[in-house]
Order: C-alpha cells, then structure tokens, then sequence
C-alpha cells in the first residue's frame, strides 16, 4: 500500500493522510494507491500539509506499517526517548521501529 | 566575551522582524516552500524527521550564564526540556513550532543571541578553539579575530547563496583543538621571524562525502588584510564553485579540480583586486574587539595543591581537568557523555547549573566543544572538589574526557532525516560494553566518532576510530574506520573493509581496542599503534 | 509580465539587452545581458559604452549574479545594473547592496513587501558597492 506523508505546515508535527484529513497518527493513514500526486498537490497548495510524499507500506496487525526504517521513526519518534514517542507507554516501540 | 553594542543589537532585531515577516507570508501562502526553505534555512530553521528543528548560534562556542539560561529557558518553554550540542559548537532544538520561531528568536536577541546563517547555503557559525584565553600553548586569544569575521560574515549581500555551505575555524595555536584543517576555511594566527602576527590560510578542507585536508592557501596574510582575504577567498569560490551537482559544491571540490595552486592564483589576483576597494574594516575595530577578551582577573597566588584523597574525584581531575595559563587555575571540561547516555544532549536543569556553576567559578563563562562537552575555562583549583561534587549530582560528572566513553555522534536516524542509521544507540552501547568491562582507563586516549550518514557531521573520517552508518538493503549497517585525526597531526581514516550490523559494530570495536592492547609499545595511544603497525593485524583480528 | 522596479532618474534603454558574446562582437549595442556562468569581467574594457547590465538569475538560489554586480560597480559601471529572472522580495536588500538598481522579476512582487525588504536593515556590516557606511566604519568615525 501506498501512504501519504508530510509535516503539519505550522507545528511540523509528523502527519498522514486519512481519506479526508492529516492525523499525527499512522494508524489512521489510508492507502492513496493512484491518487497520491492529486490528493499531494491539493492539500500543499491548501496548506494543509507542508512537503508531503508517498511512501510503502504493508499492513502488519492491521494498520499500515511503512516499509522504510525512517518513515517508521517518523510514525512513532526516536527509539532512544521512547519518552517522547507517540507511545510512550508502550514498551515494545522501539522493535516497531527498528 | 564580546558584548552587542546599540548597532549588533540592531541588527539581530532587524534580523528577527525580518524573519518573523517571512514566516507570516510562509503561513499566509505568500511563500512557496521552495522560496521559503532557504530563507529558513539562513535562520538555522531545519524541516527534520519529526519536527522543525531549530540550530541556535554560540558564536566561536563562548557563551555566559545569562546566555545559558535562556537556552534553558527555551528548552522549556519551546521544546521538549532538553537540546543538543552539535559538533559545530551550536546547540539544536528538535521539536520546535514554526508558528513560534520568531518568537524564539525574539528571546534569544534579548540575550544577544541568534540562530543567524546556521544553516544555507552561507557562511556558517565561525569555530574556534574551546581553550581560547586558558590554554598556555595560545600564541594569542584567537576569537577576536572569529568575532571579526563574524560580523564580516553576517548578512554579506555577496555571499548568501554560494554553492553550498561554507565552515570557517580559527585558532591561534600549534596544537588544533578545532580541526581547523578539516574546514573550508581554517585560519591559524602565527608570528612570522619579525615577531609580526599573520593569518595562516587554510582553504578546502572537509569532511562527508569526499573527505579532504586543506591545504595551506598562504602561509602568512597580515592581520589588517584579514578579512579582505576572506573576501577574496569566498568571491572565487562564489563564482566557480561547481552549481551542477550538490554533493560536488563544496569549495573543497574546487580546490582540488583547480589545483591548490591555481585557486591560489585566483585568491591572489582578486585579493590585490580588492585591496583597493577598502573592505578591510579599521585596525581599531579588531582591537576594540580584543578589549572584550582580556584576561579575568585571576587570583594571584591562587592555591595549586588538591586534596586527591577522594579516588573519584581524583580520578575526574586527572581526565576532565586541562593545565590553565595562570597559577592554581584549571580549565574544566563537563562531560556530556555519562555512559549509556545521549552524547552531547542536556536537560535544562542541566543546563541551568551549568550556568548557575559558570556564574560561581568561572567568571560567568562557558564554552561548547566541538565534541559536544562543556568547557567551564577559569576554575581555580581550590574550587574543583565543591564544583565536581555538584556536576557529580546531577549526572554530569563523568571523568571520561578523550576516552572511548567521550563518544561524539551526530543525531543520527533517530532525529536527523538525512540518515540512514542510527548512531546514538551504537554509542550507547560502545561506552556501556567498555564501562562495564573496566577497560576506558587502560585504553586511554580513544577519540571515537560516529556518523549516522555519509554527510559525516559526526566527523567519522577524523576519528582515531569512526563508525559509519549506512543502508545495505534497507537494513542498517555500520562500516569500520581507524586512524583519522583532527588535530594537529590531521589524518583521514580508513575502512576495515565489510560493515557490521549494530551489535556486530560493538564487538568490533572491542575486538581492535584488544589488538591495540595487544601490541602497543611505550606511550603509545591507539592511532599511534595504528599508524605504526598499518590495517592488517586489525583486520586479521577483524574478519580472519 | 511583472513590473520593472527601477530606481534611477535617466531614461531607461530601449532597446533589448544582447548577450556577451554578441556584445563583444557588435559595436553598437549598449546593454548586455549575463548569465551566470559568464565572467562580468569580459565587460570591463566596454564599461562607457554600456547604458544597461541586466544580470540573469535563472534560479534565485544561484548567487553567481551578486558577485557579477559587485565586480562591475567595482570596475566604475555607472550604468543600469538590472537583476532579472527569479528575482524574489527576500534577495532585494543584498542585491541593492551589490550594486543593483533596478529590478525585472519573473512574478509580480507585492510593493508593501518590497518597501518593507529596502527598509529593513538601518545599518549594515561589511562594505559592499552601495554607499552605505559599515557599522565597524561608524564606530570608528
């Protein structure tokens, strides 16, 4: 499957595309498979997301998991401050990642 | 230290409201972010992998406590409570708000602080020896002259779109404690046979992809054509610098292409070009700037005998404390590396007592080194013990200076979006293995530099062991390097031969420091028995 | 097409600006135009019979043009120095600093902006080839 990333124009927080809006969460990205350079261009030119692109990424325990190391570190935050992930309660983050 | 008059201070705010206008149009949709990235960019304000990352300037590393505060400050009330000190001297925040950069650096002109040109493709913060004003060995205090050519280097209309990023150091000694060589610029102050003082040119030096030594561009311009030399240097690279391909941009690529010689050639015909054009800045100016870097007033008579009857203290004293100039005062260096930490990062309420400590002991004056500790310079040694005591508190405290525990890594994979590894973990689990194993005394003096990528901000080809992180297929995997160094007797490392994986990476080191152990004669430190005894016993014990 | 900005009192050349290597071959063309790659200093023999320099910036990040200007007002040009081409509010200030003085940008520029661009810096700390007296001048006055 197909992601679309970016940062959030004003707080630069990692985000992806929903089907209809930008969550810092990519469990709830969609896959944009064919759609992506349209939704991309849309949602720049409405500033709604700053420098967004397509990544790969498979479904693992059913939500999108993206298939490049950095674009999981993006998804969560640094392995070595599990404080400041996304989760940071979770203490198996860093396997997710890595 | 230097202090703004009316007219820096003028333009640091002008600087802001400039900013703060550019990120208005930025929001409003004025500004693509093509146009708008290399503006941010000159206000050091990165687009990183989970946020903007802001990169603040401490211009030739000095900084005092009120300065430090605000950094903490900052940490607190704009990041996440904590910020990196950077292998250029700087620190970095790396969950900053674009809607809250202007104010940042509205904060921090207030304090005579900026985040001015530390990235773009402009003349960067201005390096320099972490020592400056302390060391015997100085020939004189070089950061007047960094402190010159940074207001000559700040808003220069000619050259704030060069090719590439442009790195200049200076230092004023014959040991190099800010590998001066390995920067695009690396000027060294010396006295010719008159007694006279002149600026050494160093010019196409550089780490990354294409790792090179600079060479010496004149041995010898005077001081009062300092900066008219500079000028012509930056104008040659601004014109022919290659344009064509970003990872051949640098001035160190011209340098080479052209041949030292014939770049030199250039320099000089524009330099005599320039001379006329009454760039220099009045000899006054330098010395005015030289009245804000005069000796503190160091006790005389202060007390050089210490209790070492504490082992642990003792211990820190012996690694973390450098012979200062002037009777019964030591320079101190505070480690930013307790093991299994994150090099070079600190907590505000670190950074507080730093300052707050600073402020006590050493005349209110702090320095960033380029391997990411802090540098309290004038401590007297009757204070040390109650100064280790605090620093021991709260974590910072670790007698490890310039050993396998003083680990420089740049942020790697897990903050930076040019990586393709992470790199703090590895240094994490290097100064963990050889802590624990006893073994960071007996290998004693061990530079260890790792870099997450091959933009090489850890310095990796100047350690005497480097670590590069690559991507091998999408896995991580990290390549060996031994026998570079940074100082004085500058050398560029050289690759094992095939990587490891991140625990292989960890045996391998441990697996060289034993063939080091092994077969060290006299004195020797690790790159001596290198450069000694060449790759092979290295690699035997490496691969088989 | 964007409005010229242009901050000088004589006529404008009207007729179109040739390239440099048509410049130095013809003898009656009185405005040039450089790319970046070309070498300003091939003009300096032809200084007097230029009335117009345009200055090419084909991408604003190649600041090959601000040393272009810089050289020619060194050299004694007195005549229009135009940047042209991807010339943006936020590079106005330099560019009047290296001696440009007039302005043909590929978009339309915002005129609050572009005051605001000119009005921004009250000192300034190197010399350049405006008259503009650097602060470590000032100091020293």
């Amino acid at each position: 499957m197909r992601l679309l990333t970016g940062n959030d124009l004003k707080t630069g927080a990692v985000t992806w595309w929903t089907g209809s809006d930008w969550s810092i969460h990519v469990e709830d990205a969609v896959d944009v498979t064919g759609g992506e350079e349209e939704i991309a261009r849309r949602e720049e030119s409405a500033r709604r997301v700053n420098a967004p692109y397509a990544v790969d990424a498979e479904l693992s325990d059913g939500s999108p998991r993206p298939s490049h190391i950095k674009e999981r570190m993006r998804a969560l935050g640094p392995t070595v401050r599990p404080d400041l992930t996304l989760k940071p309660a979770d203490p198996e983050i860093g396997n997710w990642v890595i | 230290m230097y202090k703004y008059d009316q007219y820096d201070q003028t333009m640091v705010d002008a600087r802001v409201e400039e900013f703060r206008d550019q990120a208005r149009r930025r929001l409003e949709g004025k500004l693509t972010e093509d146009q708008f990235k290399p503006l941010r960019l000159m206000n050091g304000l990165y687009l990183q992998l989970h946020a903007y990352m802001l990169r603040v300037a401490i211009p030739y590393g000095t900084l005092d406590s009120r300065q430090m505060h605000a950094l903490a400050d900052i940490a607190d009330k704009y990041d996440r409570g904590y910020g990196h000190f950077t292998t250029r001297q700087n620190i970095q925040y790396n969950w900053i708000k674009l809607e809250d950069a202007a104010d940042i650096l509205a904060d921090l002109a207030k304090v005579e602080m900026h985040a001015i040109q530390t990235s773009g493709n402009c003349i960067r913060n201005i390096s320099s020896d972490h020592f400056a004003g302390a060391a015997a060995d100085e020939l004189v205090d070089p950061r007047p002259y960094a402190e010159l050519l940074r207001q000559w280097s700040s808003f220069h209309p000619e050259f704030s779109y060069l090719p590439r990023k442009f790195k200049i150091a200076v230092i004023a000694s014959e040991k190099d404690r800010a590998a001066m060589r390995l920067h695009d610029i690396g000027i060294n102050i010396v006295k010719n046979e008159a007694g006279e003082l002149g600026a050494a040119f160093y010019v196409g030096g550089g780490m990354g992809r294409t790792p090179m030594i600079a060479p010496c561009i004149n041995p010898f311009v005077p001081l009062d054509q300092l900066v008219t030399y500079a000028e012509a240097c930056l104008r040659v690279y601004n014109r022919h610098g290659r344009r064509d391909n970003k990872y051949k941009a640098r001035i160190k690529i011209l340098v080479h292409e052209l041949g030292a010689e014939e770049y030199t050639r250039q320099v000089e015909a524009e330099f005599a070009h320039l001379l006329d054009q009454g760039v220099e800045p009045p000899l006054a100016e330098l010395e005015r700037i030289k009245t804000y870097f005069e000796d503190p007033l160091f006790e005389t008579g202060a007390a050089a005998a210490l209790d070492r009857s504490d082992p642990d203290f003792a211990l820190w004293v012996d690694r973390n404390t450098i012979a200062h100039k002037a009777e019964g005062y030591a320079s101190v260096v505070i480690s930013l590396k307790p093991v299994g930490g994150i090099p070079g990062d600190a907590t505000a309420e670190q950074m507080r007592l730093m300052a707050d400590l600073a402020k006590q002991y050493s005349f209110d004056e702090l320095r960033v080194m380029h391997t990411q500790n802090i540098v309290l310079p004038h401590v007297r040694k009757a204070d040390l013990h109650a100064l280790w005591t605090a620093l021991d508190e709260a974590g910072l405290g670790s007698p490890n200076l310039d050993t396998v525990e003083d680990i420089i890594a740049c942020p790697g994979l897990d903050y930076c979006s040019l990586a393709n590894a992470r790199s703090i973990p590895i240094a994490q689990k290097i100064s963990e293995r050889f802590a624990r194993t006893g073994k960071t005394g007996t290998l004693g003096e061990l530079k260890l530099k790792i870099s997450g990528c091959i933009n090489a901000c850890g310095h990796h080809h100047a350690g005497h062991i480097g670590i590069l992180g690559v991507d091998r297929k999408g896995v991580e995997n990290y390549q060996l390097l031994l026998g570079g160094s940074e100082a004085e007797d500058v050398s560029l490392a050289k690759i094992t031969g095939p990587g490891f994986d991140e625990n292989g990476i960890v045996d391998a080191v441990e697996t060289v420091t034993t063939v080091y152990e092994r077969e060290r004669q006299d004195g020797e430190r690790f790159v001596d028995t290198y450069r000694r005894i060449g790759m092979d016993p290295f690699k035997e014990a490496l691969y088989g | 097409m964007a409005d010229t900005l242009r901050y000088r009192d004589d006529e404008p050349v009207d007729h179109p600006a040739v390239t440099v290597d048509s410049f130095l071959d013809q003898s009656n063309a009185s405005a040039v135009r450089i790319e970046p790659g070309d070498d300003a200093r091939e003009l300096l023999p032809h200084l007097e019979r230029l009335a117009l320099v345009e200055v090419n910036f084909p991408a604003f990040g190649d600041g090959r043009g601000y040393s272009s200007a810089r050289i020619l007002r060194e050299a004694g040009y007195e005549g229009e120095l135009r940047a042209v081409g991807d010339v943006l509010v936020d590079q106005l200030a330099y560019m009047r600093r290296c001696g440009f003085d007039a302005f043909e940008p590929d978009q339309q520029l915002d005129m609050d902006d572009v005051k605001a661009a000119f009005e921004r810096w009250p000192e300034v700390y190197q010399k350049a080839a405006d008259t503009r007296t650097p602060i470590w001048t000032k100091r020293h006055a």
